[in-house]
């Protein structure tokens, strides 16, 4: 802009950006790989013309200015090329030139985002670095009259359960009458939550089901991956890796029509079926996979013309009520197996999580309830949904288990808790204090995200733009160009990886409580927080 | 540590037994306090087996207290075995009034109630009278059941005895058990001193039960009326046997596959897969965690030991035909066993982490199953 110039209200400077980038003149080499690789063509090469003043020392020669031109990169100041921050540049520069940094000034692109009418959409998570997960701590160390246990050498026995429990005397009944007993799986309490195929790219959900498989079939993990919404890929529909997988149903369908027609060849039974009702990121607001992403593959597998955006809508629309709908659901999605695969649903971290949870204890079908916190990721949605909407998972998880305790039927339906476990690294500390506030076990996609497929997503919204098909990783794009990046041998590798890691760690925690012949379910006295609220809310100890 | 020696005899025995046997194991327990558990009586009260005992710790309002309330009633005192204490205590040990030990006869109007229904309200009342005299400290009670008799007190288990004059006092019993307290609590409470009773059935541990909260929260949430106090995280012990034999129907052997079931892995080649898979899934609230070795009383007097799942806790048992005891420490039982059968006149063995170890009434041996082992089914 001439400084004489008009001005509009969304001429943002660089100033106004979240993210600036450094540049190195003197190291550039002019190769453009920053360039070409930015996701959102953040930078240029620009043309910068420079004016060099000659004054001649002893004045026998008049001043002159000499007028040079050099090339180098330039940042864009509009808003729909702002900077994300995800350090592609720097990382394929092979001198170090180039590298972006947070303004540390609070950015004005905020204000300016919703250009043309379109509040801001994004993928990833909520920009909220804290949880309160990670300040409770374990206080009931065995001291002295029970010793603490050997994390290295004791036997260990972690599994849980996915499935309804029925209490022991009704089982016993049913054992001896030879009724029918809802099918139960013991399965690995980290479970691996819905990102659908087609939020993920195709290299990213292989690697995750290598990385599933190799944990089951080699190291006798029994770990779960869930779906999500889009379906699955009609290969493995058909294999015997199936057992390993959650199908997900949501408000959208995706995939089913696929899935449907795949029962008579299927070899196993799928490990379970999650009825999607909500989810943490976007709470009472459908999935949302924009055309970026709706390529062929995707759109074959999912039953819809390419290149359209695919908003599913914000409920079922068998839903009369949710007791109807949850019941019609729930017994359809049993029928279709045969009674043989649990199905449960997964909502949104909610206040009235309470009432859905009664009506599932009523409904003997209902065969777990996962309940996604409002720190939930996502790979689309509108940016106020996910930094405003929803509810904490510490108290809603505890607040269900506890009422379940009054009804006597504490994990009898198993409560799954997801939404930001891990949120800054500490997933195991995260989910072991969840599990004793009364989760039968937790679901993770984000952390699996950075931990396996290296995704820069951060909560002082770096990335974040899983939404429109260029990740910079490969993880969330289905451009075949980018996501060749991402090897997926590499992420089933870090898979594993994660999960042994997570389980000596899982074991550090409940081997010094004393804890090892089963998974510490509610096992709220050995919890505490430093904050007198918090821990009169979650009925824990409050230590200082 | 806790130590527990208990012991099942043809012969009715003195409890003295059992004392003398923790005081050969003092290393072990800080003498915070004593437990006895005695059933099949003999002595005077083995023409009494019918007859609800009451046991427990009263003052002299405490008395009033009781009277005033089982009188009317109905209930009439049929044979009375308390013990008044003239002398200032031992240190360590409180002064009370009166150590209660008194035979009842039903009222009247119970005489057609089939035993379930007088066991009931037996239970009720208990509870009835342990909350009234909760806020005073006026009645401490441990038990109102036909043959069986409690005591409890705070300090070393020799003092109390001596103290109490356990010698002279004329109880015999042909099963006891008795547990040398050592104090993992802050304030000694009497309520969380093993041995714990319910219905005929007693059990005492050794150990931590650091799984408590849960299945304290699953037994609580049963509905039933017994199933509360848990001043001590070991009651639940007693509890689960209660819940197994009187809510689930399942004999003795499934114990040790509710508390600490079988490893998946175990379970899958198990003849009884299917059942035990059941069980392990539906009773999952109930998983004890922890070092513990529990012995413990059936209603049928069969005496029982089992022992966490790593048996960081061990136990010992041995004997002959017509005398057995469980110890959890060597010397404590052969202690016992040189006492009553001679030396190198009884064998002995420790048990493994997957068996259960009892001895029925009849005294002929010791049985042990392991968890391994194909189950009879109950039908
Ligand atoms: S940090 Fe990412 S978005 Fe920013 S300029 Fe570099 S590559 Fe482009
Ligand atoms: S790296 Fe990929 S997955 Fe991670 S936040 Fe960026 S776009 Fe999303």
């Amino acid at each position: 802009m001439f400084s004489n110039g008009p001005i509009t209200p969304s001429q943002l400077s660089l100033k106004d950006l979240p993210w600036l980038i450094y540049w190195d003149k003197e190291k550039c080499q002019l190769c453009g790989r920053c360039v070409a690789a930015c996701p959102v063509r953040a930078i240029e090469l620009g043309t910068f013309r420079k004016r060099i003043v000659e004054t001649p020392i002893n004045n026998k020669k008049a001043h002159s200015n000499v007028y040079k031109v050099f090339y180098g990169i330039k940042q864009k100041a509009d808003p729909a090329h702002a900077c994300i921050g995800c350090g592609l540049c720097s990382k394929v520069c092979p001198n170090d030139a180039i590298i972006p940094y947070h303004n540390e000034e609070v950015d004005k692109l905020r204000f300016h985002i919703n250009l043309g009418g379109q509040p801001r959409r994004r993928g990833g998570r909520r920009n909220d670095p804290g949880t309160l997960l990670d300040r409770i701590k374990f206080i009931r160390i065995s001291m002295l009259t029970d010793p603490a246990l050997d994390a290295g050498r004791h036997e260990f026995e972690l599994r849980t359960l996915l499935g309804r429990v029925l209490p022991p005397e009704e089982n016993l009944r049913l054992y001896k009458e030879e009724g029918w007993t809802p099918p139960v799986r013991e399965i690995y309490p980290l479970v691996i939550g819905g990102m659908s195929f087609g939020a993920l790219s195709p290299n990213m959900w292989e690697g995750l089901v290598m990385g599933v498989t190799y944990l089951n079939e080699e190291l006798g993990m029994p770990v779960r991956m869930c779906t999500g919404e889009g379906g699955c890929p009609p290969r493995l529909l058909r294999s015997r890796f199936l057992k390993y997988i959650i199908l997900q149903i949501a408000s959208g369908y995706f995939g089913w029509d696929e899935i449907i027609h795949a029962i008579p060849e299927m070899k196993e039974d799928p490990c379970a079926i999650e009825i999607k009702y909500g989810q943490g990121a976007k709470p009472g607001d459908g999935g949302l996979l924009m055309w970026y992403k709706v390529n062929k593959l995707i759109a074959a597998i999912r039953g819809v013309p390419p290149r359209v955006n695919l908003p599913s809508p914000p409920t079922h629309q068998t839903k009369y009520s949710i007791e109807e709908s949850v019941a019609k659901m729930i017994q359809s999605m049993y029928m279709a197996w045969g009674f043989r695969v649990p199905v449960y649903p997964k909502i949104s971290g909610t206040s009235t999580a309470l009432a859905v949870l009664n009506n599932l204890t009523r409904n003997p079908y209902a065969a777990a309830l996962s309940i996604d916190g409002e720190d939930g990721g996502t790979g689309a949605a509108y940016n106020v949904s996910m930094d405003h909407m929803g509810h904490p998972i510490a108290s809603n998880v505890r607040d269900c288990y506890l009422n379940l305790v009054k009804l006597g039927k504490q994990n009898e339906i198993p409560i799954f808790g997801a939404g930001g476990i891990g949120k800054r690294g500490n997933l195991a500390a995260n989910a072991a204090a969840l599990i004793m506030l009364g989760a039968s076990g937790v679901q993770v996609g984000k952390y699996i995200m950075q931990a396996a497929a290296g995704c820069v997503g951060s909560e002082s919204d770096r990335c974040n733009i899983c939404n429109i098909g260029q990740c910079p990783k490969g993880i969330t794009s289905q451009d075949p160009r980018i996501y060749r990046r991402l090897d997926p041998e590499k992420v089933a590798e870090r898979l594993v990886d994660v999960f042994m890691a997570f389980d000596t760690e899982l074991k550090k925690i409940v081997a010094p409580l004393g804890r090892s012949t089963s998974l510490p379910i509610g096992m709220s006295d050995a919890l505490g927080i430093d904050d007198y609220h918090a821990a009169e809310r979650l009925k824990i100890k409050y230590v200082v | 540590m806790c130590r527990l020696i208990a012991f099942t005899s043809e012969v009715p025995k003195s409890p003295m037994l059992a004392i003398n046997s923790l005081n050969v194991m003092k290393e072990g327990h800080d003498g915070s306090g004593v437990g006895l558990f005695l059933t099949d009586l003999g002595g005077m009260f083995e023409e009494l087996k019918e007859y609800p005992i009451l046991s427990g710790i009263f003052t002299k309002e405490g008395m009033k207290t009781l009277d005033s309330y089982l009188m009317p009633m109905g209930f009439k005192t049929k044979y009375n075995h308390s013990i008044k204490v003239k002398k200032d205590p031992p240190p360590g040990v409180p002064k009370r009034y009166m150590y209660n030990i008194r035979a009842y006869e039903y009222p009247e109007d119970w005489e057609e109630l089939s035993f379930e229904e007088k066991r009931h309200r037996l239970m009720m009342i208990r509870l009835k009278l342990r909350d009234m005299g909760l806020k005073d400290e006026s009645m401490i009670v441990y038990s109102f059941y036909p043959d069986a008799i409690l005591l409890k007190e705070i300090g070393d288990p020799m003092a109390v005895a001596e103290y109490l004059d356990l010698e002279n006092a004329g109880l015999k019993a042909r099963v006891v058990m008795a547990q040398g307290r050592q104090n993992t609590n802050y304030a000694i409470n009497l309520y969380a001193c093993h041995p714990f009773f319910i219905q005929g059935i007693a059990s005492m541990t050794n150990g931590e039960n650091t799984a408590f909260v849960p299945i304290r929260e699953f037994l609580e949430s049963r509905g039933f009326p017994g199933y509360v106090g848990y001043q001590s995280d070991s009651e639940v012990f007693t509890h689960i046997f209660h819940y197994m034999l009187n809510f689930l129907g399942l004999p003795l052997e499934f114990y040790k596959h509710i508390i600490t079931p079988l490893k998946d892995e175990d379970i899958e080649i198990h003849p009884n897969k299917e059942f035990l898979k059941r069980l392990k899934h539906s009773c999952r609230r109930l998983i004890i965690d922890g070092p513990n070795c529990v012995i413990g009383c059936m209603p049928d007097k069969t005496l029982v030991m089992v022992q966490d799942r790593k048996k960081l806790r061990p136990g010992v048992v041995g004997g002959k035909k017509g005398f057995f005891a469980f110890c959890s420490e060597m010397c404590g039982l052969d202690y016992v066993l040189k006492e009553e059968l001679g030396e190198n006149n009884f064998e002995y063995f420790q048990p493994m982490y997957l068996d259960t170890v009892y001895v029925t009434a009849d005294r002929k041996e010791v049985k042990k199953c392991s968890q391994m082992d194909p189950l009879r089914l109950p039908n």
